[in-house]
């Protein structure tokens, strides 16, 4: 019985590995989308998607590092992966991002 | 006893991000293999919101097992769900409005039938729109 409740106590830091290395191999499949996009859209899109999952990564590295302090980077990365998408798809549309007044 | 409660739900905890994780794998091989701009968004946006959503919660309920609840991660949590559709909906639109073609497996564009149709209204005169709609 002891030993299963090793076992227990492991399972939740192998889980969080695995989980580090499917978010990584997603990290690279989203940079080769980076890398190789036709448009400049692709490149914006696969930004996007990289952001929030780097989101995901500060979560699993609280939960690895047993803090939480890091739950701060979590929700700033949030608001800076919206900024920035939001400056980048305003550029592709208009060609300006801060519109001057008439 | 071999399980108490609180182990329970650390379990609970750990599949969510399990689930996760694969959502998040799933997602970049849909951006990889999708054959176009408005495709690879929709594989983008939606599976990588409910793969970073799963992995918050998970993590949440981890901090939760161990007494320290943390607003910050439901803030976290809130911010993603309403922000990320609204970024993947910018960024189509500007695709769309920079004329990024979209693939040969496309059989229907009734945003750019709409389009046309608005600008031919006014453009022309009254009397043309009416030989429009008698058509």
């Amino acid at each position: 019985m002891t030993d299963f409740l090793v076992l227990t106590e492991k399972i939740l830091e192998i889980t969080v590995l695995i989980c580090l290395a499917g978010i990584s191999i997603a990290l690279i499949l989203l940079l080769y989308r980076i890398i190789a996009g036709p448009t400049q859209a692709d490149r914006a899109i696969a930004l996007d998607a990289m952001g929030i999952d780097l989101m995901g990564i500060a979560g699993l590295m609280s939960i690895l590092l047993i803090t939480d302090k890091l739950n701060d980077v979590v929700l700033l990365i949030g608001i800076l992966a919206f900024l920035g998408t939001l400056a980048i798809a305003k550029y592709l549309e208009k060609g300006v991002i801060i519109d001057r007044d008439n | 006893m071999p399980l108490s409660v609180s182990d329970i739900v650390e379990f609970l905890g750990v599949l969510l991000i399990l689930i996760g994780s694969i959502m998040a794998v799933i997602s970049a091989i849909g951006i990889i293999r999708f054959p176009d701009v408005y495709t690879r968004s929709h594989a983008g946006t939606k599976s990588s919101t409910l793969a970073v959503l799963l992995t918050l919660l998970g993590a949440l309920i981890f901090f939760w097992v161990r007494d320290s609840f943390s607003v910050r991660l439901i803030l976290g949590i809130v911010f993603v769900f309403l922000t990320a559709p609204v970024s993947g909906h910018l960024i189509s639109r500007a695709a769309y409005r920079a004329r990024v073609k979209m693939s040969d497996l496309t059989v229907e564009d009734e945003l750019g039938d709409a389009i046309r149709a608005y600008e031919e209204d006014n453009d022309d005169s009254d009397k043309e729109a009416k030989g429009d709609k008698g058509e």
